[in-house]
């Protein structure tokens, strides 16, 4: 059991990072879309390993589904241009790129695998209790979310009006 | 105190693996809007940055036991879809006035 679940973890996380990796790689943006849909779809798989399966559902269902959609009918949309790099200008930031991503590197290795701090050794807790309410279900969430948290719902939902109000006056044509 | 620790399994995947690999994300994501020149594929770096920040709420929320970092990924996903509407919208307008989405060509704020 143990040792399952630490094959699952290796085998989305090198998925991810694999698909995140040809993100970068791929010079069409379309192609660049649908490598972060792999990456989002290994994700969700690492959080129903950390008993998380509303955030797992709501991570396929909006994030690989709606709004990759979107970008992917966008650039459908706008049938995009490959990446050109003989018309770059800006070429120092390539080569800044590199250490930028070693210092970061080698930040978290710091704050991540020294065994001074104690969050190397943490665990998981188990659900206690009824397993039916447990952190993460959708009982749980839901439950929060329209108690403790009810103002950022709220909020949320003028934000997304704004957000439609806001696509529409920017994507619309100049005189319509 | 001891009823963390009655709670507390054999190890399964340690905390620092999920943190690193979210670190590791988050390195890509921003190397990619270094080295990207398309807007639309930098946006796309911008999206795996917040889902690897997204993964540290979730790992810390499940380890602490708290439902608050899953509520909160609730809600930066649904900023997330705001900002992918309003995002999208502008590179839609950007490439009507300039049959272009290199970033490098699109610089009239600049000095």
């Amino acid at each position: 059991m143990e040792r399952a679940e630490r094959v699952l973890f290796i085998i989305f996380a090198i998925t991810a990072i694999a698909s995140a990796l040809n993100i970068l790689l791929q010079r069409s943006p379309l192609y660049s879309a649908l490598s972060l849909i792999g990456t989002l779809l290994s994700l969700s798989a690492l959080y129903l390993t950390l008993h998380a399966q509303f955030i797992a559902a709501v991570q396929i269902v909006v994030y690989a589904g709606a709004i990759m959609v979107l970008f992917i009918f966008v650039i459908m949309l706008l049938n995009v241009p490959k990446d050109q790099p003989q018309i770059e200008k800006q070429k120092g930031l390539r080569y800044l790129a590199v250490p930028f991503a070693g210092v970061m590197i080698a930040e978290m290795f710091y704050v991540f695998f020294d065994n001074k701090r104690p969050i190397r050794l943490s665990s998981m807790p188990m659900p206690s209790g009824n397993v039916d309410q447990a952190v993460g279900t959708t009982w749980n969430i839901g439950t929060a979310l329209f108690t403790d948290y009810l103002l950022p719902f709220e909020v949320t939902s003028v934000l997304i009006l704004m957000a439609v109000v806001g696509a529409m006056v920017l994507a619309r044509r100049e005189g319509d | 105190m001891s009823s963390l620790a009655a709670n507390k399994r054999k190890t399964m995947v340690p905390l620092s693996w999920y943190l690193a690999l979210s670190a590791l994300l988050f390195t890509i994501g921003a190397v990619g809007v270094f080295i990207k020149r398309n807007a639309i594929t930098i946006f796309l770096c911008i999206e795996l940055m917040l889902n690897a920040v997204n993964l540290t709420f979730v790992a810390l929320s499940g380890f602490f036991g708290d439902v608050g970092g899953q509520l909160f990924v609730f809600i930066v996903m649904t900023v997330a879809a705001a900002e992918a509407a309003v995002g999208l919208a502008i590179i839609i307008s950007i490439f009507r006035n300039r049959e272009s989405l290199n970033v490098d060509e699109v610089d009239s704020l600049k000095l």
